[in-house]
């Protein structure tokens, strides 16, 4: 299988500091990958650098090159709107719309114009519920407000929202970070069942979560980009000295 | 769109500036700086100086600024540093009503209600004590500097206190506990909280200030409306904005507008200061006591 | 020391409530429902101040017309893109101008449209009170905006959202409510404004709805009724002003209201 997402001599700045160092690495298509490493290492940025999210901090600078499907996101021609469209995101924080559980998923169809007629969108709107395993949970009050659901239904609706919109990959921050262990749970179950049509980049600071849903795991430390090998490996015998001490930790 | 939206703020204040200064060209030309140090102000000889409206301007926000900031400080102090949440609450928002009262509210209750009060009480009283001062000589009619000074301050009370209780709160709360955990009294605290205040306190009385300069209804209503410049506190006087309100539609002849609007221009312009200098004041305190991370 | 701050405080809310309870006092005896649809007779024949509230009415409601749009775009530009030097002008422009004395805008727009028109004018009233409105509106609307979570913005984006788009269905319907209530107390604020009007709307004997003539307004009424010599025409001050005080207050009390349950 191919390379979804290819990453070569990233740096990052905000402002005159720099983020991230020299980042290079590859998601391959249809696998999870995870990031891991301490807070403030810059996994959440390299992250948002995937979908252009950091365009919205003024001061944010980014050299080096990032391909999706072969083509430079970064390049001047690149639509970011569209670009945002084909690379989901689901966030650290549930962030449902003040709007009711259909509108919240069906929000990103009707701006993308995705659908034909409202039958299918309705159709979309169940699908992707289905998908992010919520809509047994929610089929009866699709009308009512998006923030009367737990914070693990919050949360897969985002995921919903996202998937709605058909992208080809999903970056997820530390999503089940807000969430107890059986939500949590719910939410890794989701992520594996994804990997089949999904490529999946998924930041955490549980390793265990790491272990459990991800084929290539990622640890980064201070912004630089310490190993890249496949879960398996990084979680018994990893390259770097760094990596076996966080994994086992020693620090962070 | 937007965009086009913001600019047109920009915008009508530079045609403000403009189309004033454009208005009052004849004045501007005729009296130049003369106009700001003239003293006599007399429509039928055409003549026009600026002095006796100036004069009452600044001494009856000066007067309201006496009364006014000490009283907004206090109720500053007591809302955030003292009275509890519950009653804070309420209290600050029956103070913030004092605000929305018009002028022309404040203007009737003090011809009414206030003059004729500071007449049979308060003047005689002042007399009586410090009647040889010339600052509380003449006769007690209760229109005067005195009676506009005073209801000013009631009128500027609220802002000042809401500007002030805004600074305290941005003060953070690691400084009390600091201050509290060397020993300090709750009262040695708060003197703390004041002197790291100090600036957006300044800030929150020229705020005060410039509302007291630019307010034309209530002043105009019980002052007195006569330009001179007397040292006693119970004669008449006039201030900028109340020649404007009153004369404005009677004026005859295009010099007289003209000095009219000039007296507007300086009004737009001396208020713009005044309230950007206190606008910079405020914001130095909240971006010092930003939270760091 | 807490007993002189607790007094000051106490004493300020006493001036209002004393200046509440006057007006209240003074004025309820005078208003009546002729009082309330009559025009302003000679004094001893009675009438009221009905075309004095149908003038403010629709002289705020002119102002409204353009103040909030525009107040609102301005707010919506300077919360979702004003963070370079042009936004920050704009800011401290506009927070200066809500401290410029009302009376001003009333001499720029006696120059600009009086003058030129060369009659007092319904329109020239609106227009000085919308200047008025419109760094209010832009502030308050500024403020709400910057309370919606960040978040919120990210979701939408990340959508594939356009930068316009997420404004306009996820941001500003968040900050409706936030911002309806800074336009009402926007309204309230110049309900109670006179010196702009003085010269503009001029006032009217009349009930009169055209745009092109001098327009009658609960405050100058007041200004008028109260600046006369004689008592008849002080009592209908004092119920003028009642009318007036209630309509401010209840919006401002029931902004508060409203406010306090949703946040």
């Amino acid at each position: 299988m191919g390379n979804k997402i290819e990453v070569s001599n990233l740096n990052f700045y905000y402002g005159k500091a720099q983020a991230l160092y020299d980042i290079s690495l590859a998601v391959p298509e249809r696998e999870v990958v995870a990031f891991i490493g301490p807070s403030g290492c810059g996994k959440s940025t390299f992250l948002r650098t995937l979908n252009r999210m950091n365009d919205t901090i003024p001061s944010a600078r980014v050299d080096g090159t990032v391909t999706i499907d072969g083509r430079n996101i970064y390049a001047p021609d690149t639509d970011v709107v569209s670009l945002r469209r084909r690379v989901g995101m689901v966030f650290q924080k549930s962030n449902p719309f003040p709007k009711s559980i259909f509108e919240n998923v069906a929000y990103g169809i009707r701006i993308n114009r995705i659908h034909q007629n409202k039958a299918d969108l309705a159709e979309r709107v169940e699908k992707a519920l289905r998908d992010a395993a919520l809509w047994d949970e929610v089929k009866d009050r699709l009308n009512e407000s998006a923030y009367g659901i737990s914070g693990g239904q919050q949360q897969r609706l985002c995921i919903a929202r996202a998937l709605a919109v058909q992208p080809d990959i999903i970056l997820m921050d530390e999503p089940a970070s807000a969430l107890d262990p059986i939500a949590t749970q719910k939410i890794e179950e989701l992520v594996v069942e994804l990997k089949n049509n999904y490529s999946i980049v998924i930041v955490t600071h549980n390793m265990q979560q790491a272990a459990r849903v991800s084929d290539k795991t990622a640890f980064f430390m201070l912004g630089k980009l310490i190993e890249y090998n496949s879960t398996q490996k990084m979680f018994t015998s990893p390259d770097e000295k760094l990596t076996e001490d966080y994994i086992t930790g020693r620090f962070g | 769109m937007l965009y086009i939206c913001a600019g047109s703020v920009l915008a009508i204040t530079l045609t403000m500036v403009v189309a004033m200064t454009q208005s009052s060209w004849l004045s501007i030309k005729e009296f130049g700086l003369g106009f700001l140090v003239g003293q006599v102000w007399d429509p039928v000889k055409g003549e026009f100086g600026a002095l006796p409206f100036i004069w009452g301007t600044i001494a009856s926000s000066v007067l309201a600024l006496i009364i006014a900031v000490p009283l907004s400080v206090a109720v500053a102090i007591f809302l955030v540093e003292q009275a509890p949440r519950s009653l804070a609450r309420p209290l600050g928002f029956l103070v913030e009503l004092l605000a929305a009262i018009p002028s022309v509210v404040y203007g009737l209750w003090a011809i009414f209600v206030l003059a004729p009060l500071l007449r049979i009480y308060v003047q005689p009283f002042l007399q009586s004590l410090f009647g040889w001062l010339p600052l509380f000589q003449g006769t007690a009619t209760g229109i005067g500097l005195l009676t506009g000074g005073v209801v000013l301050a009631i009128m500027i009370t609220p802002i000042i206190t809401a500007v002030t209780r805004d600074v305290l709160e941005a003060v953070p709360v690691t400084q009390r506990e600091a201050s509290l955990a060397l020993g300090a009294t709750r009262w040695e605290t708060t003197k703390i909280v004041l002197s790291n205040a100090s600036s957006g306190i300044a800030g929150a009385v020229i705020l005060g200030l410039g509302r007291a300069i630019g307010e034309t209804m209530a002043v105009t209503m019980v002052i007195g409306n006569r330009p001179q410049i007397s040292a006693s506190l119970f004669d008449p006087a006039y201030s900028i904005a109340s020649v404007i309100a009153n004369e404005f539609t009677e004026a005859t002849g295009d010099l007289y507008i003209s000095a009219l609007t000039e007296m507007g221009l300086i009004l737009f312009i001396v208020t713009f200061v005044v309230t950007g200098l206190a606008k910079l004041l405020i914001m130095s305190v909240a971006n010092r006591n930003l939270p760091q991370n | 020391m807490t007993v002189t701050t607790a007094a000051c405080a106490f004493g300020v809310v006493a001036v209002l409530l004393v200046i509440l309870g006057f007006i209240t006092y003074q004025g309820i005896s005078s208003v009546s429902w002729e009082f309330l649809v009559d025009t302003p007779k000679p004094v001893g024949e009675g009438g009221g101040i009905g075309n004095a509230i149908v003038g403010s009415l629709i002289l705020l409601g002119l102002a409204s017309a353009v103040g909030i749009p525009v107040g609102v775009a301005v707010g919506t530009y300077l919360a979702e893109l004003g963070g370079n030097w042009f936004g920050k002008t704009v800011r401290f422009v506009a927070d200066t101008m809500i401290g410029v004395p009302s009376i001003v805008f009333g001499v720029f727009i006696y120059g600009l449209i009086v003058v030129r028109q060369g009659y007092f004018s319904t329109l020239a009233g609106s227009a000085a009170l919308a200047l008025i409105m419109i760094p209010i509106v832009a502030r308050t609307t500024e403020e709400m905006i910057k309370l919606v979570p960040n978040t919120m913005r990210e979701g939408a984006l990340a959508l594939g959202a356009p930068q316009w788009r997420v404004t306009v269905d996820i941001v500003l319907p968040a900050a409706m409510a936030g911002i309806a209530t800074g336009a009402m107390l926007a309204v309230a604020r110049v309900l109670g404004e006179t010196a702009p009007l003085l010269f503009t709307a001029f006032g009217s004997r009349f009930y009169n709805i055209y745009l092109d003539e001098p327009m009658a307004s609960l405050t100058v009424q007041i200004y008028h009724y109260a600046i006369s010599p004689f008592e008849e025409w002080h009592a209908k001050a004092w119920a003028a002003t009642l009318v007036l005080i209630t309509l401010i207050l209840g919006i401002n009390i029931l902004v508060r209201f409203v406010t306090r349950r949703r946040f």
